[in-house]
């Protein structure tokens, strides 16, 4: 299970998207959890999975996103 | 309502038509806008090199950081943060000046001189490209500059106030500061106009996060086209501002372009280093200077990078000019060069080496 968390608080640009990509690239049905601080992430991350097909669903707390990925 | 791929283009569109407008009131021709420039120009005006000819107060570069400041202060986004590799961006953001003063430009100037009919520019991008897809090798090898942390509001503020201390020095022109009296630094549009300009650049590119880095880098990699559909508006807009408003100086071809050198090796080898320093860094100047405005730290210090760059282009004498590239500028680009690769290098040995022990602990594989 864990590995479908992937913790990309604090990275840079374009690290949470590679970092989302490599989950995504064994994707087997579980829901993928992708964990960003900025909103240039989500925004990158939302397009990359939304062209790929994926469902992206975006929750906040405290400054921090949580992005729900799954097909 | 505008669809995602309309607003990238009428983001570009702005910046294009902008630029043009610029350069019809007064800036360099094709330099309504260039970033690496822009520092260069204000390294100069602190005294920080002595080329007489690029020596002027930007205003353009402070509109940047504050408009990108104000738009991320209004939608909650402006966020004090640092502490990710801040002597490896220092060392990139100088190399990656280097390669833009080789070339004539940092990668927007590249745009821009190609919309007004500088081929060379198409050199440049070539060699832009190259850098990028050498940076991107290091990226899916698990290149990073590792996390980020948040910082106190010092940390967040240094680069607007910067923003508008140097603007205050501009307007009260101290004796201190110096201002080329022929040359490029001394072609400008009025303070207000740029100022104007800059301010409405920094907020759009905030919104949308437009980078030219990012434009090509997303291309190769995950093969979206969003940013680059940014930079093709940059490109038509611009092209059609210069028809309009800078008829005359549109001048097709290689030979006798305005600020810019025909050496083609050298173009190319010189965007090559900028490129590859951009996708390391996470960004261009243009995009470096936007994240400044919204409080990252690691960005100010790319910024402080690429101006202790512009200054040393300079002081040695690495920076070409229109009568060509110097000896010192083609051994800087290949010590540039080589210092890039080695710092990718060692940052994805590093990175393997982390993994590699965490693997064999058992655990599993984390970010590092």
């Amino acid at each position: 299970m864990a590995y479908n968390i992937v913790d990309a608080r604090g990275r840079s640009c374009p690290e949470p998207v590679i970092m989302t990509k490599e989950a995504l690239d064994i994707y087997k049905g579980e829901t993928v959890e992708v964990k960003v601080d900025a909103m240039v992430a989500v925004e990158n991350i939302k397009r990359y999975a939304g062209n790929l097909g994926f469902i992206v669903e975006v929750e906040e707390s405290n400054n921090d996103y949580r992005l729900l990925i799954r097909k | 309502m505008f669809s995602s791929k309309g607003k990238i283009i009428a983001t570009g569109g702005i910046i294009g038509i902008l630029s043009a407008l610029l350069v019809k009131f007064g800036n360099p021709v094709n330099m309504g806008v260039c970033v690496a420039c822009f520092f260069r120009d204000i390294a100069g005006s602190l005294g920080l090199h002595r080329a007489a000819v690029v020596q002027y107060i930007r205003p353009e570069i402070s509109g940047f950081i504050l408009g990108a400041f104000l738009i991320a202060k209004v939608k909650g986004e402006f966020k004090p943060r640092g502490g990710s590799s801040p002597m490896i961006r220092f060392v990139l953001g100088f190399f990656l000046m280097i390669g833009a003063l080789v070339f004539l430009g940092c990668p927007l100037r590249m745009i821009l001189r190609l919309a007004n009919g500088d081929l060379n520019a198409i050199t440049g991008i070539l060699g832009y490209t190259a850098g990028i897809w050498v940076g991107i090798q290091f990226l899916k090898k698990g290149f990073t500059l590792g996390k980020s942390t948040i910082n106190a509001n010092a940390t967040g503020y240094t680069m607007p106030v910067f923003a508008v201390i140097i603007l205050l020095l501009l307007i009260a022109a101290p004796t201190f500061i110096i201002f080329s009296e022929s040359g490029p630094g001394s072609m400008a549009a009025p303070i207000v106009l740029a100022l104007g300009a800059g301010l409405v650049i920094g907020a759009i590119l905030q919104r949308t996060r437009l980078c030219t880095a990012g434009g090509f880098r997303d291309v190769i990699l995950i093969k979206d086209f969003h940013y680059m559909y940014g930079l093709i508006g940059i490109f038509a807009f611009a092209l059609i501002g210069n028809v309009i408003f800078n008829f005359e100086a549109i001048n097709i071809g290689f030979v006798g372009q305005p600020i810019a050198h025909n050496n083609h090796l050298w173009n190319f080898l010189g965007m090559t280093l900028t490129g590859i320093t951009a996708v390391l860094l996470g960004g261009c100047p243009l995009r470096q200077t936007i994240l400044a405005g919204e409080g990252d730290g690691d960005a100010a210090i790319t910024i402080l990078g690429l101006i202790t760059g512009a200054a040393f282009a300079h002081n040695f004498g690495l920076a070409a000019s229109p009568a060509g590239v110097t000896t010192n500028g083609k051994i800087a680009v290949i010590i540039g060069i080589v210092i890039a690769i080695a710092i990718g290098y060692s940052v994805v040995t590093a990175v393997k080496r982390k993994t590699d022990k965490i693997n064999k602990e058992g655990e599993v594989e984390v970010g590092i």
